[in-house]
C-alpha cells in the first residue's frame, strides 16, 4: 500500500517536469540580452566627432535638461539602415535624437548618412564598444530613452519598427516627467 | 589558367566581413606580464559573448568579444581585480554575462535542491538498512 503511494507521487513529479518542460519549449526563444542599467545614470564618457558635420557626445549632452533618444548603429549594420525610415518619423514629431557610432569609419558613415538620413544631432565616435558596456547595450541597433538628468528610462533592442515609433515617443513623453 | 584565379583571390574581401576597422590593441595581443595575462584569460573564458551567447569571449571572433577582451586586458594591467571586473559587467548586463554560477534570489535552489535530495536520500537510506542493523 505504502509502495503505491510512493510510486504515485514520483509520477506526479515526473509528470510535473515534463509539463515545464513543454510549457518552456512552446515559448519562443528570446536571446535579448537586457541592460541592468535602467534607471540608473549613463556613466562618464566623452566621444569625438564621428563625422565633420556634427559635434561628438558625451554623458553631459545627455543630462542638460531634455529628454533624448540614445541611438546605438553603425553603418555596416543592416538591421540599422532599415529602421532609418523610423528614426527620420520620430525627429519629425520633435524628438531630439543623438548616437554613437560603433566601430565605424568616417568616410562610410557619411556615405550611410547620404543614403539614409541623418535624424542625429550629435554623432560620437566609439571604436572600442566602450559606450556600449558602459550602458549594458549588447548589439546594433540598440536605442535608450535618457531623461533630462541624465538617467536611463528605456532600452529599445534591435531595430525600430513602425509600430514601435508611437511607443518611443511616449516614453520620451514620460521622461519629461 | 590558374593564374587569374589567383589574382581575383589575391584581391577578394570577405563578403560577409561586418566591418572594417581594425580589431582593439588588446583583443589578440596578450598582455606582456605573464601572469596578468593568465588573471585576464581566466576570466575572459568565464565571460559570456554578447553577440553569439553560446561562447565565451575567450572564444569568440566576434568584434564586440574582442573589444570587450581589450576592455578586460586593460583594466587587468591597470590593477584591477578579476572579481571586480566581472562584478562591473554584472552590474551592466546582469547574471547574464557571467558564466560563473552565484547564489542569488532566483538561483538558490540550483544549490538547495542538491542538498535536499541528498539529505532525503540519506533519510531514506537510514530508514530502509538503518533498522536492521
Amino acid at each position: 500500500m505504502k509502495g503505491v503511494r510512493w510510486s504515485l507521487w514520483v509520477l506526479v513529479a515526473f509528470a510535473a517536469l515534463v509539463g515545464l518542460f513543454a510549457l518552456q519549449l512552446s515559448r519562443p526563444k528570446n536571446d535579448e540580452v537586457k541592460s541592468a542599467m535602467v534607471g540608473q545614470a549613463v556613466p562618464q564618457f566623452a566621444l569625438g566627432a564621428a563625422v565633420s558635420e556634427r559635434p561628438g557626445l558625451s554623458n553631459a549632452d545627455l543630462a542638460d535638461g531634455t529628454p533624448h533618444l540614445l541611438n546605438i548603429f553603425a553603418s555596416w549594420c543592416v538591421p540599422c539602415a532599415a529602421e532609418a525610415p523610423q528614426l527620420a518619423a520620430l525627429e519629425r514629431q520633435g524628438a531630439p535624437i543623438v548616437a554613437v557610432a560603433i566601430r565605424d569609419r568616417s568616410e562610410d558613415l557619411e556615405a550611410f548618412l547620404q543614403r539614409y538620413g541623418n535624424p542625429f544631432a550629435r554623432i560620437g565616435k566609439d571604436d572600442l564598444s566602450r559606450v556600449q558596456f558602459l550602458i549594458g547595450s549588447s548589439g546594433v541597433p540598440e536605442t535608450f530613452v535618457v531623461d533630462g538628468k541624465g538617467i536611463i528610462r528605456h532600452q529599445h533592442i534591435g531595430e525600430i519598427r513602425a509600430e514601435d515609433v508611437p511607443e518611443l515617443m511616449a516614453r520620451l513623453r514620460e521622461a519629461r516627467g | 589558367m590558374r593564374w587569374p584565379l589567383a589574382l581575383l583571390l589575391a584581391f577578394a574581401s570577405p563578403a560577409v566581413a561586418q566591418e572594417s576597422l581594425p580589431p582593439a590593441p588588446y583583443a589578440y595581443r596578450q598582455l606582456d606580464d605573464p601572469a596578468l595575462e593568465a588573471k585576464a584569460q581566466a576570466l575572459m573564458e568565464t565571460l559570456r559573448c554578447l553577440t553569439c551567447q553560446s561562447q565565451s569571449i575567450a572564444d569568440s571572433d566576434a568584434s564586440m568579444a574582442g573589444d570587450l577582451r581589450n576592455e578586460v586586458r586593460t583594466r587587468i594591467a591597470a590593477g584591477e581585480s578579476p572579481a571586480h571586473i566581472r562584478q562591473w559587467l554584472i552590474g551592466r548586463y546582469g547574471d547574464y554575462i557571467s558564466y560563473k554560477p552565484r547564489v542569488s534570489s532566483t538561483t538558490w535552489p540550483l544549490f538547495a535542491i542538491p542538498l535536499v535530495l541528498f539529505l532525503v536520500g540519506a533519510a531514506i537510506v537510514r530508514r530502509r538498512f538503518g533498522r536492521r542493523a
